[in-house]
Order: structure tokens, then sequence, then C-alpha cells
């Protein structure tokens, strides 16, 4: 246990010093820009392929930290605060995505299970599912949403198109490894299932499921990514103006009025990324710890 | 070059002569580990040796450091009159461990292949080589396999082979039959002894069964644990192996004998 | 006649086709009975005559899109690569920095993209290039070093028996044993380049881009034409996931041969 500890400090250093590293870097360039010349544009060949130094193109950290506690308008609230609300939007929007994703990847494998032709002949479509840039016409499944969800109990809203899209990112990995997962369990436990002459929903629920977590985590893992990545990118793209990505997406139109507006909502967007996986993480410990444990006593 | 002079007081070269080895891991660390003390053990040129022990009492160390692969906190390991490294850096020994470890993307030949390329030999005299081994592991058919493609038991054999290949005049064995079932083990051991014979090579082996030791060996040296160290020799004198050796009652006696000096 | 057509029945191909085909036809005819003004979703056969329709300016769009995405392709696989065998020639670097692009990897990467469009002009191609680079990079880099690291410890013990250089090693066996790490991290970003580099294409970058064709289309109700952009993006990433592919069918023979 120690020697995880010291690799976990370890590697907090490493992501402080990273860190540290990339501001240095990037305040170092400012320095040399700003000595060698403004327009760096001039620069022979580099010049064509370098971010100029201005502090239009590169504002400088300092301003950066300090616009999350400036107000967007006069008394309005500060950015911190309109940052961390559309972050939970966002977040809503792919927390919903993400259920519904593995209850629909879940499904299809179990489907996909059952039956070895229907797995064979839609496999190479649902690999092939995922080339298809369904998150660029989110507008579009934005309208379809509005037009066709009239009969649910609840009111359609388009948040939930969005959640939709991350629906779509979400099902694929959960699918796949889980019916990697689901027949992982070797010939010699399923005979002894049928050994006791248990159904095939009980050699399911009783054997198979379990045999399948250690696939199904590292799925969960990266569900979460797309489903965080697939609500930022289908809001800006359904230009749903309540979460973080379409908040990036104002602010990058806006730039020249405030850089340092859209550099601070990018660093919530990637935040959001990054407590998203350490959430998911944690709880993935959590289990296999208890796993581990559970097989040593 | 350092080249360490023999130790005069030794006897007559042998094909791997240990003298007052100590093998300590993380010296003056609060979780060193004595590995290995007091080894002092000679291996004849031809002779078959095998080390066997509890877990634990150092003898894949043994093997490693013999190998080259680790240094000696103390002492020294010649073989065939050079340090161990040397000898490694001269490519005078072959290897072969409990599992196969075949390279997955080769072929059996490839596999086979593999330290001739590193030796650099020219592509006529591996396939020439390579033919041989495959006849003495009586894998020919299978030239063209992938690994993954063979039983356990004939991985081990291509390992085996692997191991002679080039004809290295010391061959170290950890455990290679441990993973495969009686019946397979008990043809290996045959099919060993024959390369062995037929090839001249000295041979070390380590292994966890008594009578896979006693069948085996012209030399049995009992390890214990904690700190390792080498227990007792039992020499075995039983001629010529054959099926019926096994059945033999000097087999029985050899067996005894080391049973009691590991539980001593 | 009789054998070729065994053949048919039993050939891996066979079992897709006849689905796609059942999928195709029941997405026709189910949507001429059930939604005959086909708004959102047409019917296959209209996204099929929108792109003969639309070829010239759709074919265009695909061109540019795909350079940027074979580029970057390119261009983030070495690099995750090169990157790889450098990080993992050094134990304790590796045990830091592996990690550390996992949780960069957690980050939405495509939310750069305005930063890159400001720093190498909204119009220009390097920006998407540059961020599509990125997206593509991480995976490769992860995968490949967890591949580098990932070895039998007795198959480098055997090639150090026989006093092995360094580089040695990893020819002959740290790059083999990474070989399906690396070919699972490309198969997916084959895909996650295309779909990456269209969104990018939001931000900003040529206006005869898939991504803004596809905006465009949206914006002006040309839901049709729209889904046909759609469907060159997804057979330039079917492409892209065939080849990746193939190249691992034939770089890991051993792994695919049926025996």
């Amino acid at each position: 246990m120690p020697e995880r500890l010291r690799r976990l400090l370890l590697q907090v250093l490493a992501a402080g010093a990273a860190l540290l590293a990339i501001s240095g870097i990037y305040s170092l360039y400012k320095v040399i820009g700003r000595a060698l010349d403004d327009g760096q544009r001039d620069w022979w060949f580099i010049g064509t392929f370098l971010p100029r130094s201005t502090d239009r193109d590169m504002p400088p950290i300092r301003d950066i930290i300090s616009e999350f506690n400036k107000p967007l308008r006069e008394g309005g609230p500060e950015l911190i605060n309109l940052i961390w609300d559309a972050s939970l939007f966002t977040l809503r929007e792919a927390l919903a995505g993400f259920v519904l994703g593995v209850i629909i990847g879940m499904a299809i494998a179990i489907l996909l299970l059952r039956s070895r032709t229907l797995e064979k002949g839609t496999m190479p479509y649902v690999i092939a599912s995922q080339t298809v840039p369904l998150i660029a016409i989110t507008p579009i499944i934005v309208i379809w949403g509005r037009k066709n969800f009239g009969f649910l109990p609840w009111e359609w809203q388009d948040w939930m198109s969005v959640s939709l899209i991350a629906v779509y990112l979400t099902f694929f990995p959960v699918a796949v490894n889980g019916l990697r997962g689901l027949q992982s369990p070797d010939p010699d436990a399923k005979e002894l299932m049928d050994s006791y002459a248990a159904g095939w929903w009980q050699t399911l629920w009783r054997l198979r499921l379990p045999a399948s977590l250690p696939y199904l985590f590292p799925a969960f893992k990266i569900a979460t990514l797309a489903s965080i990545i697939g609500a930022i990118v289908g809001e800006i793209s359904a230009a749903q103006s309540d979460g973080i990505g379409y908040l990036i997406l104002d602010f990058a139109s806006k730039y020249s009025t405030g850089p340092e507006r859209l550099y601070a909502s990018i660093i919530g967007a990637a935040v959001l990324g990054l407590l998203a996986a350490a959430v998911i993480t944690l709880a993935e410990f959590a289990i296999l710890v208890r796993r581990r444990q559970a097989t040593r006593s | 070059m350092t080249e360490t002079t023999k130790d005069p007081t030794s006897q007559s070269q042998g094909a791997v002569d240990i003298l007052d080895l100590n093998k300590i891991f993380l010296p003056g660390n609060a979780s060193q580990v004595i590995a290995l003390t007091d080894i002092n053990l000679s291996i004849a040129p031809r002779s078959f040796t095998t080390l066997i022990g509890p877990s634990g009492c150092g003898k894949s160390t043994l093997l490693r450091l013999i190998a080259g692969l680790i240094e000696p906190t103390e002492g020294s390991v010649t073989v065939n009159g050079k340090t161990a490294n040397r000898a490694r850096q001269d490519r005078d020994y072959g290897m072969a461990f409990q599992t196969a470890s075949l390279f997955d993307w080769r072929t059996v030949r490839k596999n086979i292949e593999l330290p001739l390329e590193l030796l650099g030999w020219s592509r006529a005299d591996r396939r020439k080589r390579t033919e041989e081994m495959l006849e003495l592991v009586q894998l020919s058919e299978f030239v063209n396999s992938y690994p993954r493609e063979l039983s356990g038991g004939m991985q081990q054999r291509v390992a085996i082979a692997r191991a002679l290949a080039f004809r290295p005049s010391l061959l170290l064995m950890d455990e290679p039959f441990g993973a495969l079932d009686e019946m397979t083990r008990e043809h290996m051991q045959t099919e060993l002894l024959r390369m062995w014979q037929e090839t001249g090579t000295t041979v070390i082996f380590i292994t966890h069964s008594i009578s896979e030791a006693v069948f085996l060996s012209t030399q049995v040296c009992v390890m214990s644990p904690r700190p390792g160290q080498i227990t007792a020799k039992v020499d075995v004198d039983l001629g010529e192996r054959t099926e019926e050796t096994r059945d033999r009652d000097d087999f029985f006696d050899y067996i005894v004998q080391v049973r009691e000096a590991l539980r001593s | 006649m009789n054998r070729f057509l065994r053949s048919c029945l039993t050939s891996p191909w066979f079992l897709p086709l006849v689905f796609g085909l059942a999928g195709l036809l029941v997405w026709e005819i189910g949507l001429l009975v059930i939604n005959p003004d086909g708004f959102v979703l047409p019917r296959p056969t209209e996204i099929l005559s929108e792109l003969q329709a639309n070829w010239d300016e759709i074919s265009q769009a695909s061109r540019n899109t795909g350079f940027i995405i074979v580029s970057s392709l390119f261009g983030g696989v070495i690099l995750g690569v090169v990157a790889a065998l450098i990080v993992t020639r050094f134990r304790s670097a590796n045990e830091m920095i592996t990690p550390l692009a996992v949780a960069v990897n957690a980050i939405p990467i495509v939310a750069l993209a305005p930063i890159f469009n400001n720093w190498l002009g909204l119009t220009s191609p390097r920006s998407n290039q540059a961020v599509v680079v990125l997206l593509v990079f991480f995976p490769v880099f992860i995968n490949t070093s967890r591949g580098l690291t990932n070895v039998d410890p007795n198959q480098i013990e055997l090639m150090r028996s026989l006093a092995s250089k360094p580089w040695t090693i990893i020819r002959r066996v740290r790059i083999p044993s990474a070989l399906p790490f690396f070919f699972t991290a490309l198969k997916l970003v084959s895909s996650l380049c295309v779909v990456g580099a269209i969104v990018v294409e939001y931000f900003g970058g040529r206006q005869d881009s898939l991504g803004s064709k596809i905006t465009t289309y949206a914006g002006f109700t040309q839901y049709d034409a729209a889904w046909a952009a759609v469907l060159a993006g997804s057979l330039m990433g079917i492409a892209l996931y065939a080849l990746a592919s193939l190249a691992e069918r034939l770089a890991m023979p051993w792994a695919t041969r049926q025996s």
C-alpha cells in the first residue's frame, strides 16, 4: 500500500509540475515573443504556424485567473459561477446520456449474446455506427426530438436531444466490451451452471454478468468521457444555450472583447472532464479493491 | 579487462565454479533480503545438475547468477573459466523457463532461429540447424505454425529447441516442465536426456519434483530457504536411464535420500 | 455452382450483407409507410439522390476534410508512437507521464479548437490539423506505451541471456508485443478523427469542408443534403477503419490466422 501511495503522490506531483511547466512555457513564449517582435507573423517560416504572443492571442495567465472572479456584466454573477452552473447543466445532459447509453449498450450485448447469427450479422454495423458523425447533425436531432417525442409523459426539452448524442457515443463501448465480458466465462463454468440445471437468465445473472465486470469498467470509463464530450460538442452543434459547450462557443465568437473568458471557459470544460474521470476511476478502484479483498480472505 | 583469475585452490576447471557466493537484494536497505549464503558449487562438464528445494530458497536466483543476469554481492561465479557476465556476452549458454515464452509473432522456425539470428548466422546455416533441432524435438511438421497453434507440451519442446539451437556448452533450465501434465512430463524427461547425451551439453536444471531430479541428474543439489543455501549434494549413479529405471530399487533409494535431505 | 453457393453462404461477409440489406429495406419501406414526408430522417434512396445532386460540392468538401483527416492521422500516429518509444525508455518518466496522458485524454480536446483558431488562423486548415493531431495523439501514445511495457519478463531475460543490446530487445520483443495495443488504438482513432475533424470545422477552417457544409445544409433545412454529407463522412471513417484493420492483419499474421 505505501508503494501505491508513493506512486500516487509522485503522479500528483508530476501533474502539478506539468501544469507549472505548461504555464511556464506559455509565459516564457510570450516574453520571448514580446522581446523579439510582437508581430511574429514576420518570422521567417516559423511565423506561419506559431501563435502571436500578443495579449489578444495569448492572454497572460494572471488575467485568465483573475477573470474567473469578474462578473460578465455589471452586477451580474461572476464568471466562475456562470461556468459552474453551465458545467452542472452539461453534467446533467451527460449523466442522462450515460445512464441511457449503458442500458442500451447492455441490452445490445445481451441480445447479441443470445444469438450468434445476430452477433455475426450486426457487429460490423455496431462498429460502423461510430464512424457516423451524428454529432454534426445535432440541430436536426433537436428538431426531430421536438417533433417526435410528444407522446412522452414529460415535456421534451432540447437538452434531452443533446443527451441523445451522448447516448449514441456511450452505448458503443458498453455494447462491445459487455459482449466480450459476457462471453468470457470458460466452458467449465458454463457446464457447472448447466449441471445445476440453471436457466439461461440464471446463468446470465449469476455467472456472466459478474464475469463481465472487469470488461465493463474500462467501458464505463470510456463511456463517461464520451458522454461528457458528446454533451459539450452536442451543445455547440445544437446551440443549446445553457451548457459549458455553448459558453465556449459564445466566448469564442466574442473573442475580441474578452479572450480571457474563452480560456477560462475551456479550463472549466477541462476540469469537468477531469472530475468525471476521477469519479469513475474512484468507483472502479473501490469495487476492485473490494473484490480483491474478497478473493484474498 | 578485469578477468578474474581462477582460484588456484579449485580443482580442474569445471563448466561452472561457484566460490563463497552471497547474494543480498537491496543491501543496506531496511528491507534487504538475504537470498543466498555461502554457496560453493562445482559443476563438471557434460554433467546434469539439478537444484531442488522449496519455494523461496533461491534456486532461480542462483540460476540467474550463473547466467550473469544479476551480479553476486560477494564471491565469484566462473563459467567455462570466464566471469558469468563474460560468458553471457560470449553466448556460452542457452536458457529455458517454466513458461515456454515463445514469441507469439514468430513461427516455430523463426522462434528457433532467434538466437542464431542474434549470433549472425547465415540464412542457409540457420535453416539447416533449425531442421535438425525440429527433428530432435520431433516437431518437423509444425515448422510454419505459430506458437498459439501448438499444445503446451509442444511449445515447451520448441523452447528447448530454441535453447539448444546454437549448441551452447551449457543449458540453464528453470522448471521447464513445471506446467506440464505427468505423461508429457515423463516423455519430455526422456527426450531431454536423449538430447543431453546426443549433444554433450552441461545442464543445470531447477525442479520441485524429487523423482524428476533423481531421474535426470548426475548430481542433485538440495537447497533450503532463509537464507538460501545448499544443504546437501547427492551424486546419482543410475547409468543409462530408460523407462525401467523408474521402477528400479536404487532409483527409489536415491529418492529417499533426496527426500531426507530436503526434510533435514 | 453449388460449391460457389456454399462458399458464399459460409463467407464471413454473408451474414452482415444480409442484415445490412434487410436493414436498408426496412428503413426505406418503413419510412415510406409511416412517415411519407420524410422530414428528419430521409429514406436511403433520398440520401443517395441528394448525394448525387450535390456531388460536386460534397466531394470537394470531402476532399478538403479528408486531407485534414489523413494528414493529422499520420501526424498524430507518428508523434504518438515516437513519444511512446522515447518515454518507455525511462521507467520513472513512464510511470509519471503515462497517467498524465490518461488524464489529459479525459479533457474534451475538441473544445480547444477556438484557441487554435486564434493562434493559427480562423480559416486556416492548420488549426484544424492541430486539434485533430492532438485528438489522435493521446490514445495512440497511451496504448503504445502500455504495449511497450507490457512484455513477458522471461522474453526480456532470454534476450539478455543472449547478450542483446537494448535496441535489439526493443526491436525484437517490445515492438512486436506492442503491436496489438497499437492497432487497437489505430482502429479507434481512425473513426474518431473523422468525427473530430468534422466537429472542429464547426469552429472554423475552410468554408468548403464537410463540417461547414453540414451546418449550412442543416441551417437551410436541406436535411437530406445534410444526411448525404454525413454519409460521405462515415464512408471516409469506414474506409480508414477498414485500412487500419487490413494493416493489422498484415502486420500481425500470428494473431488473425485461422488454424
